[in-house]
């Protein structure tokens, strides 16, 4: 399967645990490492977040993790396996937790 | 051919339906054909393609793809350096969609097939970790600024001594400046990228408006954001006044991230250079400065690229439209080769390799994203 570069997409977060610069996030049930050195707000555990090859880029406001989200869902649940849309997405939570070693 | 995406609907389709109502009004009242707008991002094609959504356009309107897909504007000396760099034995690490995009004397995929050390990862912090072993691993970095970031971001992280970077990092505001004043561009305004400008901010494109008096709107990449967008857009057309639009305030402020701008232009600076296919772009390219020579392969390798040129290009990439595809002036059904010669198992050019590279959004989702297409080539 072909990986992303470019983003448009990224994708979502719940952050379950904060350690200095990584953060602990849930993926749909996939708890990986993200750095969160470069996003745009301070973030503590049960934020949302949008991220980007393994950095969390922007904290979502409360009030827009429904909207966020939603797309998401229905990518990931009902896409064919090579719909080039849900591979970048998927692509995206493989890229977190690329650098835990 | 059954849609490889199977079945994804609008989540609102009442919002739907007025919009494109909306869409349509717009357009006819402006009172000319067409109208054509420019969007700069693999996403919004990739979403435009997948919803079909050119059927529920007015006819009047064209919206054309530019030069929005990292890889695909990566230029053949760009992949000559990496190439060079395996042939000298060093270990290269990129992300999986450059393996295949072609060189002079072909792509990175022809040299791991012939023994060179070449690791697909995910992020440039991957890179970083297959270097703390200690052999020296470069990271051949491709991307707009958004993804510049995170290479910024590791660089600032103290990386070892034995990872570099060959940064093919590309700066999207210059690029849409050269294609609006391409001879005979039609283009009237220009979608940005929601994401994208997360981190930029939409302020971004301010400079560009003043400049060029074309309106920029920002618009997510859902089917109901960027018929909004798109909405936004011919509004501001009509108005007369052209102006930067947020059409994705959930997302997108005027002042973007200030963290993630801070760590790239710490790391990066700008410089002129070659977009495949398209120009020379003053500004257009990203590049390590001064103080991170350490980690600049291109300051400590001697990459020899003038060995590969001695190859001659094969004949079909000389039919390869790539460059006009993604300079907004053709389209994939323009070009002859497009899902006979090159399709996505055996790609000539860069816009059938990646997956955000217009010849492969519209092979991938049926080759016609436009249903009247269809009635158009019966």
């Amino acid at each position: 399967m072909q990986r992303l570069v470019g983003m448009c997409l990224g994708v979502p977060g719940r952050i379950v645990s904060i350690d200095g610069d990584i953060a602990l996030v849930d993926f749909w049930g996939v708890v990986k490492p993200v750095r969160i050195d470069v996003v745009d707000a301070p973030v503590a555990p049960g934020d949302y977040v949008l991220n980007h090859v393994g950095f969390a880029i922007r904290r979502i406001s409360p009030e827009d993790v429904a909207d966020t989200l939603a797309l998401y869902d229905e990518l990931l649940r009902r896409a064919g396996a090579g719909d080039l849309m849900a591979a970048d997405v998927r692509s995206e939570i493989d890229a977190a937790g690329s650098h835990d070693g | 051919m059954a849609s490889p995406g199977g079945r994804l609907e609008f989540r609102d389709v009442a919002r739907g339906a007025a919009l494109t109502e909306a869409l349509a009004a717009r357009v006819t009242s402006l009172g000319r054909a067409p109208v054509s707008v420019m969007h700069v991002c693999g996403s919004h094609e990739q979403a435009i393609a997948k919803f079909g959504l050119r059927a529920a356009f007015p006819p009047e309107l064209r919206v054309i793809m530019g030069p929005g897909c990292p890889v695909c504007v990566t230029d053949v000396p760009e992949v000559d350096e990496a190439v060079a760099l395996a042939r000298q034995g060093v270990r290269v690490a990129t992300y999986g969609d450059m393996l295949r995009v072609p060189g002079t004397a072909g792509s990175l995929a022809d040299e791991r097939g012939r023994g060179a050390r070449i690791d697909v990862v995910y992020g440039a912090a991957q890179a970083v970790e297959l270097a703390r072993g200690g052999e020296p691993v470069v990271f051949f970095a491709s991307g707009f600024e958004t993804t510049a970031v995170a290479t910024a971001a590791v660089l600032l992280a103290d990386p070892p001594a034995s990872f570099s970077v060959l940064s093919a990092h590309k700066y999207i505001p210059p690029v849409m400046e050269i294609v609006a004043e391409m001879p005979g561009s039609a283009i009237e305004g220009f979608l940005a990228a929601g994401h994208a400008a997360t981190i930029t901010g939409w302020g971004v494109f301010e400079r560009f408006v003043e400049r060029h008096r074309l309106p920029v709107v920002v618009a997510g990449f859902e089917p109901l954001d960027i018929l909004a967008g798109l909405v936004r857009l011919v509004e501001v057309i009509a108005s007369g006044e052209p102006r930067v639009d947020n059409a994705f305030p959930r997302c997108v402020t005027r002042e973007g991230n200030p963290a993630a701008q801070a760590a790239l232009w710490r790391v990066f600076e700008l410089q002129g250079g070659r977009w495949r296919g398209i120009a020379h772009v003053p500004n257009g390219n990203l590049r390590l400065r001064d103080e991170f020579a350490a980690w600049d392969a291109r300051r400590r390798y001697a990459i020899d690229v003038a060995a590969l040129w001695d190859h001659a290009p094969a004949a079909l990439v000389a039919q390869c439209q790539c460059g006009d595809i993604m300079a907004g002036i053709a389209s994939p059904h323009d070009c002859a080769l497009f899902g006979r010669d090159c399709t996505p198992d055996a790609p000539v050019g860069a816009c059938m390799v990646s997956a955000e590279g217009t010849c492969k959004i519209w092979h991938q989702y049926g080759g016609h994203p436009d249903l009247r297409e269809i009635r158009r080539r019966a």
